[in-house]
């Protein structure tokens, strides 16, 4: 067992967790937050993405207790003052979902790699920060599978945020709503 | 999974005098706690280093020193990385997933275990997981495992053609880069690509590393001259283990010949594996493919493929002529 407080979409929480928990484990079993999802419970599929300290990760690979201090944004955490995040409208726009389950990892990640600097594999110069193509959007969410298949919409409405907010403003979005 | 201990460390040095029999350190966890939720790995005690040695990147002599902390993702995307070793970015970047590149550690991704899918898997035999229950894969499963240094001719009990599955560590092989340790009998530095060892007659030790033994940091001398890349082959376009990868640098005289080169390969063996013998044969050659493709038969001549892994050879052959070819000036 182990203490630990975490923020999670703003609010604190102190815990005595069982230190074989993870991350996920301690957002839908104790917080009862079930929007992130487990897919796999290996990190390989990226439906229990959620962003620590701003920084996107996948929750089933990390333990609880290790996540002492930080700040937890979950897909519940994304729309801000009653309104949807842009990504979250963009993928209801561009019909980026049919199940539904991987979307809020779909977003999480979005969320996270819309603030992430510099270059991908897929990037010829890596020493410019390229503009997100639709080939760097794929590659930059490689780490979201969808089993629906719903890949062309998902690329098409992150493309689109992406096009509208520019990376930075969607680093400070994604921050501001994780304070 | 097996209950532990949890602790984090204040520094290395803290890290080390909390290291006991049983114990394991924790980077990012994201081999580690995967393991341990298959039931390989039974630490009775995690002491997290995760942020020891933190996460500096700093100037090193003419090189750069990268502490053992730093989120691979960090690593990547770090302006000086990017612009002096654009091999090792590319390989970070090559490796794994946005997410996971976030968490993992740079000690943690050189200690990663194989993906050898016996080895995950604790209802199977593995020399490496359990020394003496035998290795499967030899006549089973190796697709993807090992064609050269692999240790299929020993007795059962000795076997194993695992590889390993590090994307950096082919780059840091091929960069000459220096892993500091610190253990409890003090420090070293452990030159690259001899931080890791082929199995011989003891596959369950993946490294040269002994008990608590804590790596701090990464040097990395100055980069060599040439044009350097890193490739790799799968078996989708992203977000796959490598079948075959290749750190390359080539540095072309104005005559037209070879004035030095560096080639690692990664997939083929259970360490990255420095390609030395094509070195030697393509320095002060010309730089034609010829020439390539004899330099790179020179090193697999020493290949022993199992008897459903042999298009590796042919996949190394052929991925070190076209990344040579590709980085003619
Ligand atoms: C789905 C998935 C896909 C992946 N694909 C790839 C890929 O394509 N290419 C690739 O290269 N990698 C890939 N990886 C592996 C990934 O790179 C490693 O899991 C990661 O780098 C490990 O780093 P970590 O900090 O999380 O290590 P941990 O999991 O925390 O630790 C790994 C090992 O290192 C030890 N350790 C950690 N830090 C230290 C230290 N400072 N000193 C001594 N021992 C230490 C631990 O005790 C443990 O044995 C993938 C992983 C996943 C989950
Ligand atoms: S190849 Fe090595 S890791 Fe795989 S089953 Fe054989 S002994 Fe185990
Ligand atoms: S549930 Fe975490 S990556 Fe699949
Ligand atoms: S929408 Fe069903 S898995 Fe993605």
């Amino acid at each position: 067992m182990g203490d630990v407080t975490v923020r999670v979409n703003g609010t604190p929480h102190s815990l005595d967790v069982d230190s074989r928990m993870s991350l996920l484990d301690l957002l839908r079993e104790r917080l009862g937050l079930t929007g992130t999802k487990k897919g796999c419970d290996h990190g390989q599929c990226g439906a229990c993405t959620v962003l620590i300290d701003g920084r996107r990760a996948v929750s089933c690979l990390a333990l609880a207790v290790a996540q002492d201090g930080a700040d937890v944004t979950t897909v519940e955490g994304l729309a801000a003052d009653g309104a949807l995040h842009p990504l979250q409208a963009a993928f209801i726009e561009r019909d980026a979902f049919q199940c539904g389950y991987c979307t809020p990892g779909q977003l999480c990640s979005a969320a996270g790699m819309l603030g992430e600097a510099g270059p991908s594999v897929v990037t010829e110069d890596l020493t410019a920060d390229p503009p997100l193509s639709a080939a760097e959007i794929r590659e930059r969410m490689s780490g979201n599978l969808c089993r629906c298949g719903a890949y062309v919409n998902i690329v098409a409405a992150i493309g689109d945020v992406a096009a509208a907010g520019g990376a930075a403003d969607m680093a400070t979005a994604v921050t501001g709503t994780a304070r | 999974m097996k209950p532990f201990e949890y602790t984090r460390a204040r520094d290395a040095g803290d890290a080390v005098a909390r290291f006991r029999a049983g114990a394991m350190y924790l980077g990012g966890g994201t081999n580690l706690v995967d393991l341990m939720r298959l039931g390989v790995a039974e630490p009775d005690h995690l002491v997290d280093v995760s942020r020891v040695g933190g996460d500096r990147i700093e100037p090193g002599g003419d090189g750069l020193l990268i502490g053992a902390g730093v989120r691979n993702s960090d690593l990547a995307a770090h302006p000086v990385v990017r612009e002096r070793y654009p091999m090792l970015a590319r390989a970070v970047l090559a490796g794994a997933s946005g997410q996971v590149r976030n968490m993992a550690t740079i000690g943690g991704n050189l200690l990663q275990r194989t993906r050898c899918p016996y080895f995950q898997d604790v209802s199977k035999p593995c020399n490496k997981r359990q020394p003496g229950s035998g290795c499967p894969a030899v006549a089973g499963d190796h697709r993807n495992l090992a064609i050269l240094g692999h240790s299929a001719g020993l007795e059962a009990a000795a076997q194993c053609v695992a590889t390993h599955p590090s994307d950096m560590a082919v780059a840091l092989a091929a960069l000459d880069a220096q892993v500091h340790v610190t253990g409890p009998d003090g420090s070293r530095v452990v030159p690259m690509p001899g931080l890791h060892r082929l199995p011989g007659d003891e596959p369950d030790r993946d490294t040269v590393l002994r008990p608590g033994d804590l790596i701090t940091a990464v040097e990395l001398p100055p980069p060599p001259p040439g044009r350097s890349t890193y490739r790799k082959v799968r078996e989708r376009a992203s977000f796959a283990f490598a079948l075959v990868s290749l750190a390359a640098v080539l540095d072309v005289g104005r005559d037209g010949t070879v004035r030095g080169c560096r080639l690692a390969l990664g997939g083929v063996a259970h360490t990255p594996w420095r390609a030395a013998r094509a070195e030697r044969a393509l320095t002060g050659a010309p730089a034609t493919a010829e020439e390539f493709t004899r330099a790179a038969g020179a090193e697999l001549a020493e290949a022993q493929p199992l008897p459903r892994n042999g298009y590796k050879v042919t996949l190394a052959r052929n991925l070190i002529v076209a990344t040579l070819q590709e980085l003619l000036p």
